[in-house]
This record gives C-alpha cells, sequence and structure tokens, in this order.
C-alpha cells in the first residue's frame, strides 16, 4: 500500500497523483479553516479582530481556489474549485481535523489559528522547492499572506498567554485541547509519502520539526506549556471528521445545494 | 492568417497602455491598475487583445471586478475582442506600485508601502517596527500600528500618536 501502489498515469506527469492529493489537502485545510473563521464576523471581541478574522478567512479562501482548482485541473473530470468545495461529501475532504474544530473561545479560535499558522508557514517553504511548478507558484503566493497570518496570531498568543489570569487559564486550556488535533498535520500517511517520494512536497518530519522549535520559542515567551504526552487525534486527511464537520458543511454547502448550478 | 484590415485597425501599444492606465482600482479609485502594478502586460493573439493581469491578495475580492473594468474599459474604447489573463507568478509585491501611483496614494491619505520592504515570507514573532511609516497629515514618524488588518485586505490600521488621527498603511507584501 506504499508509494510503489501508486499507479502512474498515462501522460508524462508521472506525479499527478501525488500533486492532486496535496493541492486538495492544502485546499481543504484552507477552505474549511477559512469557513470557521468567517463565522466570527460581526462576533470578534474586538473591530480590529473582527476585521482580522474575516481578512485572514478572505485570504485563506482565496488560496483554496488557487489549490482546488488545480486539484480539479489534475484530476480531469471537469469540476471547478466550487465543486469541489461545495458538491463534496463530508467523507471526500481531506482536511485534518484540528482546522474543523468548533471556534470555543475567542482563545480558542487564537490558539487553532496559530498551530495552524505555525505549521502551514513551514509547509508552504518547503513547498517553495516542489517538483511541480505549479505548487511552487500557489506556494511562493500563500506564503506572503501567511507570513502576517502567523506574525498576527504568534502576537495574540503571547499577549493572551502572558496576560491576566484569566486569558492565561483559557489559553493554556485551548493549546491542552488542540495540540493532540495538531499533531495529525505531522503525522505522515501513505499520500504524504508517495507526495515527498515524488517530489512533491517536502517531508512533514522535517516541517514538524521547523514549527515545533518556532512554537517552543512562541510558548515560553507566552508563559503557556505544550503538553508533551499528546496522542495525535487523527482521521481527517483520510475523510474520518467529527460530528460538527457535518453541521459546518451543511451550513457552507446548503446554497449550492438547495440551487443546483446557481450563478452569483 | 492576419488580414491588412485588421491591421490597420489595430490600436497601438501607446494607445492600448494609455487606455489601461485609465481603469482605476475599484476599492482605491485614486490609482490606477497600471500604477499598482496588476496589468503586467498585453498581447494580441490574433485578433484579440489578450491582457495579463496579477492577483495581488489571494482573496481580494476586487479580482473579480478588475477583470470585468478591463475589459470593459478596451471594449468601450473599440476594441473588439478582449480576453483578461491571470498569471500568478512571480507572485505580485507591493515594490511594484509605481512613483506615481505612491504620490496618488500618499495625497489620498493612505500611506504608501515603504519602499524595498516588500515581505518575502520572512517570520517576525512578534509586532513589526513601524519604520520610516509617517503620519500623512502631519508628517509624523510617532505612529503605533493598531492592527495589521484595515478596511481591505491591503491595507493595515496605524494611529499617529503625535495628532491622534488614525490612518491607513498600505502593507508590504
Amino acid at each position: 500500500m506504499g508509494v510503489e501502489t501508486i499507479r502512474k498515469p498515462a501522460d508524462t506527469r508521472v506525479a499527478v497523483k501525488p500533486a492532486f492529493d496535496l493541492a486538495l489537502r492544502m485546499g481543504d485545510n484552507a477552505l474549511i479553516l477559512a469557513q470557521r473563521n468567517a463565522a466570527w464576523c460581526g462576533h470578534a471581541p474586538a473591530l480590529e479582530e473582527d476585521i482580522a478574522l474575516a481578512n485572514v478567512a478572505l485570504d485563506l479562501i482565496g488560496q483554496a481556489k488557487l489549490w482546488l482548482g488545480y486539484a480539479g485541473e489534475l484530476e480531469g473530470e471537469g469540476r471547478s474549485a466550487d465543486d469541489l468545495a461545495f458538491l463534496r461529501d463530508g467523507r471526500e475532504f481531506r482536511n485534518v481535523l484540528l482546522v474543523e474544530t468548533p471556534n470555543g473561545d475567542f482563545g480558542q479560535t487564537t490558539m487553532r489559528q496559530w498551530l495552524y499558522d505555525s505549521w502551514h508557514h513551514f509547509m508552504l517553504e518547503g513547498l517553495k522547492a516542489s517538483s511541480d511548478e505549479r505548487i511552487v507558484e500557489i506556494a511562493e503566493k500563500s506564503a506572503k499572506e501567511v507570513a502576517y497570518h502567523l506574525e498576527r496570531s504568534t502576537d495574540l498568543v503571547i499577549r493572551l498567554g502572558d496576560g491576566t489570569d484569566e486569558s492565561h487559564k483559557r489559553m493554556q486550556d485551548a493549546l491542552d485541547y488542540l495540540w493532540p488535533f495538531a499533531r495529525e498535520l505531522d503525522v505522515a500517511d501513505d499520500a504524504d509519502r508517495a507526495i515527498a517520494a515524488a517530489g512533491i512536497g517536502p517531508d512533514l518530519a522535517s516541517v514538524a520539526e521547523k514549527a515545533l522549535a518556532y512554537r517552543s520559542e512562541a510558548l515560553s515567551q507566552a508563559t503557556l506549556t505544550a503538553p508533551t504526552d499528546a496522542v495525535p487525534r487523527k482521521g481527517g486527511k483520510a475523510g474520518v471528521h467529527s460530528e460538527a464537520f457535518g453541521f459546518m458543511l451543511a451550513e457552507m454547502q446548503v446554497l449550492q445545494r438547495t440551487h443546483p448550478g446557481v450563478k452569483w | 492568417m492576419v488580414t491588412m484590415a485588421a491591421v490597420t485597425d489595430r490600436p497601438s501599444d501607446a494607445q492600448v497602455q494609455a487606455w489601461l492606465e485609465t481603469v482605476p482600482d475599484p476599492e482605491i479609485p485614486v490609482v490606477s491598475l497600471v500604477d499598482l502594478g496588476i496589468v503586467r502586460g498585453f498581447a494580441w493573439d490574433d485578433d484579440t487583445l489578450v491582457v495579463t493581469v496579477t492577483p495581488t491578495y489571494s482573496g481580494c475580492p476586487a479580482t473579480a471586478v478588475i477583470a470585468i473594468d478591463v475589459e470593459t474599459t478596451l471594449l468601450e474604447n473599440g476594441v473588439e475582442k478582449v480576453r483578461v489573463e491571470s498569471q500568478l507568478s512571480p507572485a505580485w509585491t507591493t515594490d511594484w506600485i509605481s512613483q506615481e501611483g505612491r504620490r496618488k496614494l500618499h495625497d489620498y491619505g493612505i500611506v504608501p508601502p515603504v519602499d524595498g520592504s516588500a515581505c518575502v515570507g520572512a517570520l517576525k514573532m512578534t509586532g513589526a517596527a513601524a519604520a520610516d511609516i509617517a503620519c500623512p497629515r502631519c508628517a509624523s514618524k510617532a505612529v503605533e500600528r493598531i492592527s495589521q488588518f484595515g478596511s481591505t485586505p491591503c491595507k493595515a490600521s496605524y494611529r499617529c500618536t503625535d495628532c491622534l488621527e488614525p490612518f491607513d498603511y498600505f502593507k508590504s507584501i
């Protein structure tokens, strides 16, 4: 079931399957995190944070469009980014469980964003060296935006972690809850190994190492402690999602499901 | 084959460039798409004028409007067939905003991105220094960042600590 079983495509793009998997995973992560963040619009604790969450969501939706658009092209069945976003069922999504976790309070949303940003940044750095030119282009474009996403979320994690007793407690609780979910990003499955073997993406262990070093420094400034014995909470990459995901997806897809082919 | 008639009907490159320079950015209409470096170039594909544009921020809602505005402007000027294509690489950077564009932004009250400060994905652990950003009203450099995110994806919110006025900074990417 490893790399060797990946079927060889008929055309010259020998790495079509791994490139498709990579684009789908990156696209689904961005899309689902964006949908979660967008639910804060009009509800964030401060106007600036409301705008920031909506803007981060917009960037991620834009990135999802690039990734899913490419996934659709690679698949070759005529599905657009919109088709992939709005007309797939839950089991077909490949995002990690972290990005679909419920928003919780502002601290939990901030911690989720930071855990993803701090992986996303190093993942994109690795993808800039992909053997697939289109993936390099999308990674270079996205990396510029993710750099300021990470700057913002790191700043907030430090300020809230090293803030009042209440904010510290909420951030520590969020970290304890979310850390096992973030580990799904680090654990390679067969598709991840095929992606790395084809030179499409980096070895996830090397990304995890860089992300951990970055997070450790920020957490020490934030006076927060990461769990050391966390068993990865995984399933999303294989399409096995949480109950909460179904409700989120129903809301996200209702328009396109109710009015097939609807145009803005 | 291109007929003689088509060749004589075709506007000059200088003319096309001049038309494109009149297309304003949908969200900051004081600057044109050419000033912002969004229009990357144009070429003829037989009788179709193909304009290449580049997205600024991945999720910028203005992207779709920009393509329509470019097409409309050229059609209104008598070009019969127009196609707008999007080019991702090299990724757009604020360093491409022209000097003219920077002057117009400043006069409009938006501080243009500091020259050559475009972010290449470099990491900063906490809030960036506001080096060389001056208040567009009183020119004081005593400014602070309120938020990296402002009224549009391309702007950050700042405040002058001398005159106390808030202002927009066109953030560097």
